[in-house]
């Protein structure tokens, strides 16, 4: 029997985008903790780590952390492949696309809360085509919309907040 | 501590001003699939006046037994009067929900109340 020998090496990239996915997951777990009055009606903490990697390291560093987060998040939370994780992951992906488009937005007029309330908008979205395409397939989803924009404008601008404050304290 | 605001750029304001306009706006947007907008009165599943809730005004439906009277309030409508004997329709008293209907029986008139959609593909004596 011959030793197979599959050699993984870690680039600093990878170490880097593993840290910050820890901490993303972190956030997720402790979030989970939280009760909350609606399914769906969440802070979203991690975001904040998403929002602060995406200004430091660009998108595609953004994008590794979020859907790290969302895949290590669910399996620690016990939601891997229940409908709670597709509903995370399409908004994830959701708020990536917008994350992309709102990335290239000149930085001296948009921050890092412009980035967080139209991610926060693209997460609701896609969770909500989503659960209407899938899980309740009935146009009575849409009379959440306007608790879930609410909380949405609310913890995104917390957490655009948040994320910009750690990027200064840096400086 | 270090003041918050500042972190706010000029476009941010303005992404969370354009947030607060949507969220505002989808309130009453969504939420007003919950009013009756239109009454509907038949005779034997004839639509015989069909009225917005708007305005107050009664309409007299003759039926095979008599004249059933359908009053209607601005956001509600009700079955004023009704020749019948067991009156259940009259006693339903006001219709304000969507899809409320209000059944005269043994006249053959129905009262129902509509929203944005209906609730029913169709009822009829």
């Amino acid at each position: 029997m011959t030793p197979s020998a599959i050699e993984l090496t870690a680039t600093p990239d990878d170490r880097r985008i593993a840290r910050y996915a820890a901490a993303a997951i972190a956030l997720t777990v402790a979030e989970a903790a939280i009760p909350s009055p609606l399914p769906g009606v969440k802070p979203g903490l991690a975001n904040i780590v998403v929002l602060v990697v995406l200004v430091r390291h660009g998108w595609s560093d953004a994008a590794w952390v979020s859907l790290l987060r969302v895949l290590a998040g669910s399996l620690l939370v016990g939601q891997f492949l229940a409908p709670g994780f597709f509903l995370g992951l399409t908004g994830a992906l959701a708020s990536l696309a917008v994350l992309a488009a709102s990335s290239r937005l000149p930085k001296r007029f948009f921050g890092p809360v412009s980035h967080s309330v139209l991610a926060a908008f693209a997460h609701i979205g896609g969770q909500l085509a989503l659960a209407r395409l899938w899980l309740v397939p009935h146009d009575g989803v849409f009379y959440l919309v306007p608790i879930f924009a609410a909380t949405a404008l609310g913890f995104g601008i917390v957490n655009g907040l948040i994320a910009a404050r750690l990027l200064e304290e840096e400086k | 501590m270090k003041p918050w605001l500042p972190l706010l750029r000029l476009g941010d304001w303005l992404v969370a001003g354009a947030g607060l306009v949507a969220v505002a706006a989808s309130f009453p947007l969504l939420w007003r699939g919950g009013a009756a907008e239109r009454a509907v009165v038949r005779l034997d599943g004839r639509i015989v006046a069909e009225v917005p809730l708007t305005a107050a005004r009664r309409i007299d439906v003759a039926g095979p037994l008599g004249t059933t009277v359908v009053e209607v309030a601005p956001g509600r409508a009700r079955v004023a009067s009704d020749p019948g004997p067991r009156q259940y329709c009259v006693k339903q008293g006001w219709l304000t929900r969507p899809n409320a209907v209000a059944i005269c029986a043994p006249n053959h008139v129905s009262l129902a109340l509509t929203g944005r959609q209906p609730g029913y593909d169709s009822l009829s004596y």
